[in-house]
């Protein structure tokens, strides 16, 4: 099913090696089946616990299926397969269990298991995930040439042409209700508008690698570029390699452990983490899984040493700036009236890093903004990777639960620091009919305010 | 006739609410209670009582056991199915029916999740005090049938304080109501009293009509730490001795600080061999007060530090760090068995002794934390189940802690009830006379033995007796 990698493939040669990461529970350490114990803990936290009210569909519930597979009492069935798919990989188990077990090793070797047991394969299924998985998201060219093409395709009137001709409805079923909500694709990726050197303002304390993203650099370069110029503002050389690969977080969350295992590598031998003090993402989902490096190859000989490292450099741009003691901007945003704002936390932020408190300090920091807290903000938004692809209907229960939260403050401004929630929040304002409320990156927001000082000085 | 059972199921609840598929089923085969297991035949969701009633003579025309169950976070194997089990599980019947703010009381489905139950009456300025560990998740009927306790249970008692009436599903399927709102009522016997702490075993509860007290004006917490468990110990007779109740009195040793702290990160002392979280509520200058002896009383008796909550915040913090002591024990081996045995409060400090040398003896890891204001301990003993020769010490381990409790004057069960695992000890406990008294209460209300069988005590299904109706 994985497709076979070529010779002119870089990395091609290092997947020679055994791949750690387990495909099959029956080989997963047993001990991290056995740690949960049962309690119960993290029922309330689960939101398919919440829609369905029925044990399977809980971390308990899966846990208890997943050693039954492991303990060879049940077979990988369809069934298997789709609680496996339901399930959001949202981590808000992990931040509720007090037994510390460890669902995301569980998640990912389960969903492993299910595409190697072959038991979901249908030719279609097998040609999307080669073609995303295989192909486009392990080629940055082939992906920016995609978004190229999204981009002319939205920007030339071609989307609106197509829209207004109807010829949307000769699309299938699901593409077709997804067409919509396309995101917007950016005129300017990162490497258009971040240099590869970003010089430190001021006195230079730290040299840092930007990892600029997939979707982020299609369609967030804006935050991007915000993150390097805060990082430059306090301090940072920032280094923008011009190239990058997927960091694989997308593969590994799907089950395909080999190719999560090569984009790694690969990943590892563009950035060399000896040569910075710290490497930098903004992007929830990508950050969590850049920290489980040292997990990931951990049986990889070559790499491993080189992983660990990796993993203990890898920060949330939020963490990092309150890491080294950031600056309070001098100004706000420059806009005329204070920004009434609330804060989505991504899952793979506040369950996947335990990360919270950072970014509601670098809110606070700026002048104008009233941060007003929202109900369930740890909460899954519905966007959870490709599941409002996959699951679409749990998807949009949790995207209206969600805005419903959110409009409630009285904000008219959501911050959140992950693209799939981004575009999952932003969609459901908009097909709600929503044009008042907007969305943005906290950093965005203070870079605008370091930019307001500046030109003020 | 198994086939034909699930479809009269299935006419009765509709296919969504009665699951009977192996990958449904196996979430189901379990509790919180460590190394029991068992597939349940079908599993099915009623709504209200009258649809109870009705499974429960679908069941019974088959001679089907019926195991009830709320979240399952029981500690004693109660709502672990039995073989041909049919599970009827409560947890969809989650509606507060009505807070009567005129007589402080409030109704709700057995299936209401406890946190609900005291959010809701603390919105109204009231006060549900029983909460268990597991209040976040256990429903309400689970609390009734374990008669479970709680972290405030020293000055406010446990959950049967609070019941007032009941409305139960009994063995043949008919619905009754005992109990009122009233505040003394003793028209016939307090059989409402029999179905609480009855596990499942003597109906099958539906409602709950529970009372609620005034909240609290103000609270204090505070957090003892100390260089050995005799001090700790001691610290507590002192309290009692100066008149004084407060409302948490908890205990948690070096073991359990550490596992809780791993998780919860609340700043809890390290090194300290044992740390009293202590809490005491009512009147503000009466808290104060209190507060204030609490502190002096701990120093005297040997305290390392006294730190004091700064604010509710901080408080509820450390209210959910300790009760998140149990799941939390699990970090340090794979399979978690929990104790529960409860001695007079003047006899802790032997009964902490006791455990001390039983864990040396068998060369187990053992924790210990506990309710130390209601003399309620929980010994955790750190194993994994599949090393058979440590599992048969733990075996052994388990009996002598009993033995111990019962030599002071114990119970093999505070809070957490009989159900399978306690089952071997309780007639060393109650005796002859009064276990076979159990069973003769079970025989006139459950003559069939449908409603949980083997649990409490072995009471065998009568396949072929034929009930007058
Ligand atoms: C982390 C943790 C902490 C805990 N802390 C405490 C604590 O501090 N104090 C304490 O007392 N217990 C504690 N427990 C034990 C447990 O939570 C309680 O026994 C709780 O009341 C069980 O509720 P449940 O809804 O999960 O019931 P279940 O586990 O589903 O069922 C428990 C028993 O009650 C019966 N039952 C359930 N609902 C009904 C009903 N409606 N009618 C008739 N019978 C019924 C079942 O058949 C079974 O025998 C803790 C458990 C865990 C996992
Ligand atoms: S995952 Fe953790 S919280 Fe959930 S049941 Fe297992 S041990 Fe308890
Ligand atoms: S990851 Fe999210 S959806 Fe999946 S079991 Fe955990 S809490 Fe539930």
């Amino acid at each position: 099913m994985t497709p076979r990698l070529t010779p002119d493939d870089p990395g091609a040669e290092s997947s020679a090696h055994p791949h750690s990461g387990k495909t099959s529970l029956a080989s997963l350490d047993y001990s991290v089946l056995q740690q949960c114990m049962h309690c119960g803990m993290c029922l309330p936290t689960c939101p398919t616990y919440a829609e369905t009210g029925r044990e399977r569909n809980s971390p308990r519930g899966r846990i208890a299926l997943m050693r039954a597979v492991a303990d060879r009492e049940l077979n990988v069935t369809t069934s298997f397969a789709e609680e496996m798919s339901y399930c959001l990989g949202c981590l808000a188990c992990t931040t509720a269990c007090p037994a510390g077990v460890d669902y995301t090793t569980l998640l990912e070797t389960a969903r492993a298991h299910v595409e190697s047991s072959g038991i979901t394969a249908t030719p279609k299924r097998t040609f999307v995930r080669w073609f995303t998985m295989g192909w486009l998201f392990k080629k940055p060219r082939l992906l920016r040439l995609a978004g190229r093409l999204l981009w002319l395709y939205q920007v030339t009137g071609f989307q609106r042409a197509f829209r207004k001709l109807r010829l949307t409805s000769l699309l299938p079923k699901r593409i077709r209700e997804l067409e919509p909500s396309t995101p917007k694709i950016q005129r300017h990726f990162s490497d258009t508008l971040i240099p590869e050197i970003t010089l430190a303002r001021g006195e230079k304390r730290y040299r840092v690698a930007l990892l600029t993203g997939c979707v982020q650099d299609l369609v967030f370069s804006d935050v991007n570029h915000a993150t390097a110029q805060v990082l430059a503002e306090n301090g940072c050389e920032v280094v923008t390699p011009r190239t990058q690969f997927c960091c694989g977080s997308l593969h590994a969350h799907n089950g395909d452990q080999e190719n999560a295992h090569i984009l790694a590598r690969r990943q590892i031998d563009t950035i060399d983490p000896e040569r910075f003090d710290a490497i930098i993402s903004n992007a929830a989902g990508c950050g969590s899984h850049l920290k489980h490096y040292d997990r990931l190859l951990a049986e990889d000989p070559r790499y491993a040493a080189r992983a660990k490292a990796w993993s203990l450099k890898v920060r949330d741009v939020s963490e990092w700036l309150i890491e080294i003691g950031f600056r309070k901007p001098h100004a706000g945003t420059g806009a005329t009236a204070p920004h009434i704002v609330t804060y989505h936390e991504a899952c793979h932020l506040c369950h996947g890093q335990k990360i919270s408190k950072q970014p509601r300090e670098i809110l606070r920091a700026i002048s104008n903004v009233e941060l007003r807290e929202c109900a369930e903000s740890t909460w899954c938004c519905g966007s959870a990777g490709i599941y409002n692809i996959t699951q679409p209907s749990t998807s949009a229960w949790l995207q209206m639960r969600k805005l419903g939260h959110l409009k409630a403050t009285g904000a008219t401004l959501v911050t959140t620091a992950n693209p799939g929630c981004h575009l999952q929040i932003e969609n459901g304002l908009r097909a709600t009919g929503d044009t008042q409320i907007e969305v943005v990156h906290p950093v965005v927001l203070l870079a605008k305010a370091y930019r307001t000082e500046i030109a003020r000085r | 006739m198994s086939a034909e059972l699930i479809s009269e199921l299935v006419a009765l609840l509709g296919p969504a609410r009665v699951l009977t598929k192996k990958e449904d089923l196996i979430p189901y085969g379990f509790d919180g209670t460590a190394a029991l297991n068992q597939l349940p035949r079908a599993v099915v969701f009623p709504d209200n009582a009258a649809e109870v009633s009705a499974l429960v003579k679908i069941a019974r025309a088959r001679r089907m056991p019926v195991v009830t169950r709320g979240s399952g976070t029981g500690l004693s194997g109660g709502s672990v199915p039995v073989e041909n089990a049919l599970v009827a599980c409560l947890t969809g019947m989650n509606r507060i029916r009505e807070l009567d703010t005129r007589n402080l009381t409030l109704r709700a489905d057995a299936g209401v999740i406890t946190q609900k139950i005291f959010e809701t009456a603390d919105a109204a300025g009231l006060f549900y005090p029983p909460d268990p560990g597991s209040m976040k998740i256990s429903t309400i009927g689970g609390n009734v049938a374990e008669n479970s306790g709680g972290l405030r249970g020293l000055k406010y008692g446990v959950t049967r304080d609070y019941v007032m009436g009941m409305e139960v599903v009994l063995a043949d399927g008919s619905i009754c109501w005992l109990g009122n709102k009233c505040v003394k009522d003793v028209a016939g016997y307090n059989l409402r009293d029999l179905f609480i702490g009855s596990e499942g075993t003597l109906g099958i509860v539906t409602q709950v009509l529970l009372k609620l007290l005034p909240k609290p004006a103000a609270r204090q917490t505070l957090l003892a730490t100390y260089a050995s468990m005799d001090a700790a110990a001691e610290t507590v007779s002192a309290i009692i001795a100066a008149k004084i109740i407060p409302c948490t009195l908890e205990f948690l040793d070096r073991k359990t600080v550490q596992c809780v702290e791993d998780y919860a990160r609340v700043n809890l002392p390290l090194d300290s061999e044992a740390v009293l979280l202590i809490e005491t509520d009512g009147h503000p200058s009466a808290v104060a007060d209190e507060a204030q002896q609490i502190e002096q009383i701990a120093r005297a008796n040997g305290a390392l530090t006294v730190r004091k909550a700064r604010d509710a915040a901080e408080a509820a913090q450390l209210a959910t760090a300790r009760r998140s002591a149990f799941s939390a024990l699990a970090r340090r081996r794979p399979t978690t068995i929990l104790e529960d045995v409860t001695v007079p409060r003047s006899e802790l400090a032997k009964m902490i002794r006791a455990v001390q040398a039983i864990a040396l003896k068998h060369s187990l890891d053992i924790a210990v934390f506990g309710h130390f204001g209601d003399g309620n301990l929980h010994p955790t003993i750190l194993t994994d189940e599949r090393n058979a020769a440590e599992m048969h010490r733990v075996e052994l381990a388990l009996k002598d802690i009993v033995d111990a409790a019962l030599g002071l004057g114990g119970t093999i069960t505070g809070e957490h009830g009989v159900g399978v695992a306690k089952k071997p000890f309780l007639k060393q406990q109650l005796g002859e006379n009064s276990h076979a008294l159990l069973k003769m209460i079970k025989q006139s209300l459950d003559p069939l033995g449908l409603l949980n069988p083997g649990k409490i005590f072995d009471f065998p299904v009568q396949e072929n007796h034929t009930p007058k109706t």
